[in-house]
């Protein structure tokens, strides 16, 4: 994305959503903003509906595990197929109590890709349809990708020396 | 143009140990269900990734498994004698291999192709069954990553041992049940 639009999309964000924008940064000169994590669903709303930015696809959704910040992670990349245009949204959730609301009604296709962050990251989205496990065995008691738990498979006993992790 | 008699590259099967004479040829019963049974032993291939594919190249025109009387692979449980379990077997896949196995019926043979399905292999990790045998019993145990056609074909010839000499009151034997039970099947 061209720096004159990147900064087209921060100014009209700004203009009516600068209290909730924490911060911004442009990795890879991919276009991130970080926002607060009330009015989330309003600003992809707003971002779908208006008529300069249109950011009508989703391209994914997703979690991360902050341990050393005790926070989880949500990230929604939007895509301007008009434009060609790429923005990542991203919110910060305590890791205690990873709450946030569903998109599922801006976007139908974010229902699998939340169920898939549950899954592995316990984030609960409030208004979800179906909100269970999509991937793992549904007994399945941890979220997998969380780093307090180890990658290995733990029932094992036959790899208990240094070199296997355990 | 000469023609050759093709005559001596023709091998038969061996014969069981037994009495003959002239016109006759006396063995035991299970002998010869076990010789029967040896030579039309009908696969049912339960194949998930890599060493499926190496299976594929087994059933082709190149290493033939129907040299071994396999060449009908049975795609219902229900007519199969050998189960095969070629790849990795993720934990969510484990209770539909598990039923497969149950609708088989008596007697059943399971074979085990490749690191995943003995032993997890390179997949040590939550989400991937560590070992097939975790969940059923396996008679043969077939290693490798994925292990060559030649290693399955080996394999088979193994299973076709158990097969032949398998006593044909085994599967009602006390032992017999008592490791069905240890997995939890009836």
């Amino acid at each position: 994305m061209e720096v004159s639009s990147q900064e087209r999309v921060i100014a009209t964000l700004k203009e009516k959503y600068e209290d909730e924008i924490l911060h911004v940064e442009t990795p890879y000169n991919f276009l991130t903003i970080t926002l607060k994590k009330e009015k989330i669903v309003e600003i992809i709303r707003f971002l779908y509906e208006s008529p300069d930015l249109r950011f009508q696809y989703l391209t994914s959704l997703g979690g991360i595990h902050y341990p050393e910040l005790k926070q989880i992670a949500v990230f929604y990349q939007l895509h301007n197929l008009y434009s060609n245009e790429r923005l990542r949204l991203k919110i910060y959730l305590p890791e205690e109590n990873p709450v946030t609301e569903t998109i599922t009604s801006i976007f139908a296709g974010a229902n699998w890709l939340e169920r898939e962050t549950y899954d592995f990251y316990g984030v609960i989205f409030e208004g979800h349809p179906n909100l269970k496990r999509v991937l793992n065995v549904e007994d399945m008691i941890i979220f997998p990708m969380r780093k307090e738990y180890p990658l290995e498979d733990q029932t094992r006993d036959d790899k208990n020396d240094d070199m296997f992790g355990r | 143009m000469q023609t050759v008699a093709n005559t001596s590259g023709v091998s038969m099967g061996e014969k069981p140990p037994g009495i003959e004479g002239a016109g006759f040829f006396a063995t035991s019963l299970e002998k010869v269900v076990g010789m029967a049974r040896k030579n039309s032993i009908w696969p049912l291939p339960f194949a998930t990734s890599c060493c499926g594919i190496e299976f594929m190249a087994t059933m082709g025109a190149h290493y033939d498994l129907a040299r071994f009387g396999s060449e009908r692979l049975s795609f219902s449980p229900r007519q199969a004698d050998l189960l095969m379990v070629m790849g990795t077997i993720a934990k969510k896949m484990g209770p539909v291999l598990r039923q497969v196995y149950e609708q088989m019926a008596e007697p059943r043979w399971v074979l085990s192709v490749g690191a995943c399905a003995c032993s997890g292999g390179i997949f040590d990790t939550y989400s991937v069954l560590q070992g097939i045998d975790r969940i059923i019993p396996v008679d043969v145990y077939v290693p490798g990553c994925p292990p060559r056609p030649e290693q399955i074909i080996d394999g088979v010839m193994k299973i076709q041992h158990l097969v032949e000499t398998e006593s044909l009151r085994r599967r009602e034997s006390p032992e017999y049940k008592a490791m069905l039970n240890k997995y939890g099947i009836e």
